[in-house]
């Protein structure tokens, strides 16, 4: 494979994935000088080739490899080889994300001790607090373009959120708005204006919704300093005696073994691929896995606390129209035991098209309930909820007994929802369906959580290296030239929709790993 | 980079030259050599692999998963036509036909008649529900849930308007103008 570094260039940094994480971090080590190759395990889709169709965008953007479950949550009944619905290409699932950005609330980086010891969780304060991150997040909302900082205007309304507000400001919410989007609501930054095409989900046909793909990548290429080689599944990590990381192996489009050399490796292969990747990466010398002294490597597995909430109305809401995820709701997103659970959180309209309607709204379900539902779907609106679940050390991803094409055992995701979930769930598709009655909803559905597209938690972010996989930098406690830039750093969820934290903490890295290699620490 | 809508596994399907126009006349699916005929409809549908009868089957066993009255029964063959296409598998086949007779069996034990001929949808719903955790069943209303609503002839009938990317979006068609708020 001629690319534009050389295989045996061992000074390069390898970025394992080009999502949120990974093509964020590539593009700002590749701006502040740092040769970078980052391997993707999907194919280069320009944001022209993206299909305003939901089961064909889904063959083309999708991860369908195999991956196997196992648990009590009704995915793995009946999703059994799709735990989660995420996507293999260049931009990884930030091309499929609704483009919702959030800060974490202060209290959020401080679970434990503000939740308290919570029976069958998992919890740990984040070793990093809000006001440590207030700058990036200044910054990524800056890169991002996200509306309602920096100056940026709010989206405009489209109809299922007109619904959403009017629902709520009757039932007495007050934190009602179009939210804080990573979507232009006017030309900027050489990206256009959000057009209301809907799709947010297939992919941004306008490039008004940030990516990576879109945004940040072409940055980085442009500097010379980055080269994106797609179609490069890494199987496997080496390292040398002294147990520094020393390249990848992976495999190109072809199906050839090969292998990269490098100085640093980061992993940013979402919450499933990676701690995979770090088990799959097993020696004499890390026989559990590499970065994995503390057995933590693939647990506390976190998917948030989600489900969906439609409604049917009398007439037409045609919710498809404009921005999926078009306004949010913020008033349970506050953390109140008294509702009966610990942490929040929040409402955000969603709508499905009608094919993804009918596998979704209620998996496996048939007859005349389910139908006459369906007939009713130009009538109806539709809310996403979307809370902090419990990280628990049973809920994690391990080596399936299943293999992939390439003889490496694939992840198996093991989930159990903690009573807490549980008990917020039905909080939130209580308060979700009277949000729609109260503007004359007929009917409303509680439709069960979707193959999970925020995945968090595998590798977690910990002070004590016994406690989890990385420090305050992800770089891993026990190799210096191992980072971990994705989701699976996350020590805890919190309520918020995890794409702008992902990438305030890349920008992070991306500062830290490069002044590091200026003084030749690593 | 070629859009992979024909390289999708799960790719809708399409009427085909097998499904064309016939001039005969009358009201349901009737079986008449080697083929199954809808002479309201004005269609008809020869199989590959599957009985005719098997077909008409399951047609009505589509249609009874997913009661859409407003929707004709060509959507329901046109859904169903691949478990004919994948019935080249002998298993498959065989699940399949096997299923359809047990499913009649049961239909004449309850009721007096085959499966399709059983008179109330009530009636073969409670069919249904017995068979409901079998493979066979899980199988067909599987492939249904795609194969079905995935019919973009279909969307209209349900006020879908799909894709909207090449009209310019709905930024100046309408994104927000619900009056009845």
């Amino acid at each position: 494979m001629a690319g534009k570094f050389d295989q045996n260039d061992a000074s390069v940094v390898v970025v394992v994935g080009s999502g949120a994480g990974g093509g964020t971090l590539a593009a700002e080590l590749a701006l502040k000088g740092v040769k970078v190759v980052c391997l993707e395990a999907g194919g280069r889709h320009e944001m022209e080739d993206y299909i305003n169709d939901e089961w064909a965008s889904f063959a083309q953007l999708a991860w369908t490899d195999m991956r196997t479950t196992s648990g009590n949550w009704r995915v793995s009944r009946d999703f059994a080889n799709l735990p989660a619905w995420i996507v293999k290409a260049v931009g990884g699932s930030s091309v499929h994300w609704a483009g919702a950005s959030l800060r974490f609330q202060d209290h959020e980086w401080k679970a434990r001790t503000t939740y308290g010891e919570i029976a069958g969780a998992a919890l740990l304060d984040w070793p990093i607090d809000s006001a440590e991150m207030a700058p990036w997040y200044a910054r990524a909302e800056d890169r991002m373009g996200v509306t309602r900082t920096n100056g940026v205007a709010g989206l405009p309304g489209n109809n299922n959120y007109k619904v959403l507000e009017a629902g709520a400001k009757k039932l007495g919410y007050k934190e009602v708005s179009t939210g804080r989007m990573a979507i232009n609501s006017a030309p900027r930054d050489g990206r256009g204006g959000c057009q209301q095409i809907g799709f947010c989900f297939q992919g941004c046909k306008s490039g008004a919704k940030w990516s990576t793909l879109i945004a940040e990548i072409p940055k980085g290429e442009a500097t010379g300093n980055l080269e994106v080689r797609p179609n490069a599944y890494v199987v496997r990590i080496e390292h040398d005696a002294t147990g520094k990381v020393t390249g990848v192996v992976y495999f190109d489009k072809e199906g050839r073994e090969q292998r990269q050399k490098a100085r640093i490796v980061a992993v940013a292969g979402n919450s499933l691929e990676s701690p995979r990747l770090l088990l799959n990466s097993a020696s004499t010398m890390f026989p559990n896995g590499l970065a994995n002294s503390s057995g933590q490597v693939g647990r506390n597995y976190m998917r948030h606390m989600t489900g969906s909430v439609y409604g049917v109305f009398e007439k037409p809401v045609k919710m498809w129209r404009g921005t999926t995820m078009a306004g949010i709701v913020q008033d349970e997103a506050r953390h109140d035991p008294k509702r009966g659970f610990v942490g929040g959180y929040e409402f955000e309209t969603l709508s499905l098209g009608l094919p993804f309607m009918a596998a979704f709204l209620d998996p496996g379900g048939w007859g005349r309930s389910f139908t006459s539902a369906m007939d009713g779907y130009d009538h109806m609106a539709g809310m996403w909820i979307v809370g902090e679940d419990m990280p628990r050390a049973d809920n994690r991803v391990t080596l399936s007994s299943a293999k992939d094409k390439y003889g490496y055992p694939v992840a198996n995701v093991h989930f159990d929802d903690h009573p807490n979930d549980v008990a917020m769930r039905n909080h939130a598709y209580r308060q979700g369906a009277a949000i729609y009655e109260a503007v004359g909803a007929t009917r409303t559905f509680p439709t069960t959580p979707y193959p999970s597209t925020h995945n968090l938690g595998t590798n977690r972010m910990s002070e004590n290296a016994r406690d989890g996989v990385v420090n305050r930098w992800g770089q891993t406690h026990d190799v210096k030239n191992l980072f971990v830039s994705d989701g699976s750093q996350f020590t805890t969820g919190a309520a918020e929709n995890p794409t702008l934290t992902i990438v305030a903490l890349a920008l992070r890295q991306a500062d830290y790993i490069a002044n590091q290699m200026a003084k030749n620490v690593i | 980079m070629q859009q992979q809508h024909d390289q999708t596994p799960r790719g809708r399907p399409h009427i085909d030259r097998r499904l064309f126009l016939t001039g005969a006349a009358g009201a349901t699916i009737v079986v008449l050599s080697g083929a199954i005929f809808h002479p309201q409809e004005a269609w008809a549908l020869e199989t590959k692999n599957l009985k005719p009868e098997t077909m008409r089957t399951l047609i009505k066993l589509a249609r009874d998963i997913y009661p859409h009255d407003r929707l004709a029964d060509k959507f329901y063959a046109v859904a169903v036509k691949g478990f004919d296409e994948k019935s080249s598998d002998a298993a498959m086949r065989n699940t399949i036909e096997t299923s359809i007779a047990e499913l009649d069996a049961m239909a004449k034990a309850a009721f007096g008649a085959p499966y399709a001929d059983v008179g109330w949808e009530w009636e073969r719903t409670q069919l249904l529900q017995k068979i409901s955790a079998t493979p066979f069943f899980q199988t067909v209303r599987g492939g249904l849930v795609v194969s079905l609503y995935n019919q973009q002839e279909v969307w209209p009938l349900f006020g879908y308007e799909g894709e909207s990317a090449s009209k310019g979006g709905y930024i100046n068609r309408g994104f927000n103008d619900i009056a009845w708020l």
